[in-house]
């Protein structure tokens, strides 16, 4: 059955329902705000945070929220819980987009050649995420990082390829379907090359799929990275990182509470939050996948 | 079913040789000479003759796959090594420690599926109903809770404020009874069985919803039948083929998040061992327990995959 082009008044149209879906979406609206206020925190940090997260006073330790001085109170070394949650939150979202965009860049490039020539650059790469897969999900950031050592770019790394295998089925489905279309064929009789066709024509349309699947992702990258910091093989002290902040605090669980939990309330605030945005995307835009 | 068998054989046998070659180069692609990795602190005291001599013993000299297949048949033959740190062969403190994990894993999935089974099919048959959406926004946060945060407030509750189990360990000092056991195993049950719980209840929400719009639930309620005849008889048994899969999904899930939740409650498994042996570069013990948890990890898919395919036809058929 051929495709009909749509008019740009029909796309025009498409894009408003998107937006009207997306708007009228709970998990959309939620979700986008928390992080959205997570994002704005992140970049004003310097205005917010009351002083500054890296020193200490050892005789203002532990003290509860609602101290004078320390609305969140204070941790072990006597810094300002407040301070460095607000900071925090510039590493902890940061290492969790940016772990994104390496994942995601590297599975379009992967997924794009596997899912366009198919044979034996499909089967490479499709063994490949197998064998990644075949490690338990936190098990191969440990691994990667028992090799090259902890710290937070490490970290990043380790957080990126484990999410490579997510984003290279996601486009390699899309690009098994896309490449099928009379477009492409259409371009592969005017004479376009290879490089040309998966430039032009297939990235630019595997990109609604790739931008749902980040929104899901991202939150999980967010996690994992939270995860190996707790594990202390992410980021190291005094780095004021959410995970750290975690691991650096549970031996003073018992007699101050609130530098454990708090860290841990912001990583799961914002882990719902990336969730809930990433859910209610997959939900508004799906049906707008579909070539008509 | 053979034909399928020999295929998912063959695959499974390539994933397992592949996790053996990316064990075994852990140690040669880590930053400085494998020695020092398997030495740690004493490599610096070391004369450079006295390296050599254990480079050579070790098999370091030789080429790298020649050093593989030696390995290879070592692991083969149970033989993991021996920890520079603990100055302990590897092996049987793996077999120990994988004995807990396994104990943690069983409770977390004795736990996890039954609840998320029953919440999945009760928020399933009444979409979008108050229990729907109820049930729907806890399995979210279940999934979102990351395991150190939950157990750390488990800990805080039940053992802190309330005295009412234990915060740490699988014993207590001089304890080695069953009832000690599971006392210790309720907190780091809940904290990894209720995020897999979370994603069994919304997978079977999901396929309950599909499988109840369908034309045969219709005729079943046409018939006559009593509704939880058409929900457990009819509907959940189409479901079960997805409810399977993500109970599967879930076991490989719980060997991988145990870590976190042995490191939170100090529970002695495989997990917590790693840990430890990855901060002291305990490589070669780093390496046993990769390798055990990773190869575990592929029969256990391979067996929910058979699972699957025996209660699916059109698996095994490829339709």
């Amino acid at each position: 059955m051929a495709s009909t082009p749509i008019t740009v008044s029909q796309a025009t149209v498409r894009r408003g329902q998107t937006w009207r879906a997306m708007s009228r979406n709970s998990g959309v609206l939620i979700g986008g705000t928390i992080v959205l206020i997570t994002i704005l925190v992140a970049i004003l940090a310097p205005v917010l945070a009351p002083m500054d997260p890296y020193v200490t006073n050892p005789a203002r330790q532990l003290l509860p929220p609602g101290s004078p001085g320390h609305i969140l109170g204070t941790d072990e070394l006597g810094r300002d819980m407040a301070s460095r949650l607000i900071y925090g939150a510039r590493l902890s979202l940061g290492i969790g987009l940016l772990a994104a965009l390496l994942a995601s860049s590297t599975g379009l490039v992967l997924g794009t050649a596997s899912g366009f020539f198919g044979g034996w650059t499909d089967t490479v790469v499709m063994r490949a995420m197998d064998i990644m897969l075949a490690f338990p999900y936190i098990l191969l950031a440990i691994v990667i990082v028992a090799v090259i050592g902890p710290g937070l770019v490490n970290t990043l790394l380790a957080v990126a390829v484990l999410g490579i295998p997510f984003y290279v089925r996601v486009v390699r489905a899309a690009v098994l379907s896309i490449k099928e279309q009379e477009y492409v064929m259409a371009a592969r009789i005017i004479g376009c090359t290879d490089r040309r066709i998966m430039g032009r024509t297939i990235v630019p349309n595997v990109m609604s799929p790739v931008i749902t699947a980040f929104s899901l992702d991202v939150g999980w990258l967010i996690l994992e990275a939270a995860s190996l910091s707790f594990l202390g093989l992410g980021a190291q002290p005094p780095t004021a990182e959410w995970g750290a902040m975690l691991a650096s605090s549970r031996q003073y669980f018992v007699l101050a509470p609130h530098v454990a939990l708090l860290p841990g309330l912001c990583i799961f605030v914002l882990v719902l939050g990336c969730n809930l945005f990433g859910d209610g995307l997959r939900d508004a835009l799906d049906p707008r996948l579909r070539v008509q | 079913m053979g034909r399928y068998l020999l295929g998912r054989l063959v695959q499974m046998v390539f994933v397992l040789v592949a996790i053996t070659a990316i064990v075994f180069l852990m140690l040669h692609l880590a930053p400085g000479d494998p020695l020092s990795t398997i030495m740690g602190t004493k490599y610096a005291r070391v004369s450079d003759e006295a390296l050599e001599e254990m480079r050579h013993n070790l098999g370091l000299d030789k080429p790298l796959p020649v050093q593989y297949v030696s390995w290879l048949g070592n692991v083969l033959r149970g033989d993991l090594g021996r920890s520079p740190i603990l100055r302990q062969e590897i092996g049987p403190i793996i077999a120990d420690r994988l004995k807990a994990t396994a104990i943690l894993a069983a409770a977390a999935l004795a736990m996890a599926a039954p609840l998320g089974i029953l919440a999945g099919v009760a928020a399933g048959v009444r979409r979008n109903s108050a229990g729907d959406r109820l049930i729907s926004t806890v399995a979210t946060l279940g999934i979102c809770v990351p395991a150190f945060f939950l157990g750390q407030i488990l800990i805080l509750l039940f053992a802190l404020r309330l005295n009412l189990l234990p915060a740490a360990g699988m014993h207590s000092v001089g304890e080695s009874g069953l009832v000690d056991l599971l006392r210790h195993l309720i907190l780091p049950a809940i904290c990894l069985g209720a995020p897999a719980a979370a994603v069994i209840a919304r997978m079977t929400r999901s396929s309950m919803v599909d499988v109840m719009a369908q034309g045969y639930v219709t005729t079943a309620r046409a018939k006559g039948l009593r509704e939880s005849l058409v929900t457990w008889r009819h509907a959940f048994r189409n479901a079960l083929v997805s409810v399977i899969t993500v109970v599967g999904l879930e076991i490989g899930f719980l060997l991988g998040g145990a870590v976190l939740v042995e490191v939170v409650f100090s529970w002695p498994g495989i997990g917590y061992l790693m840990w430890d042996a990855v901060l002291r570069r305990d490589f070669p013990m780093v390496q046993g327990a990769v390798f055990v948890v990773a190869t575990s990890y592929v029969v256990i898919n391979f067996v929910v995959d058979m699972l699957y395919a025996t209660i699916d036809p059109r698996i095994r058929l490829g339709r």
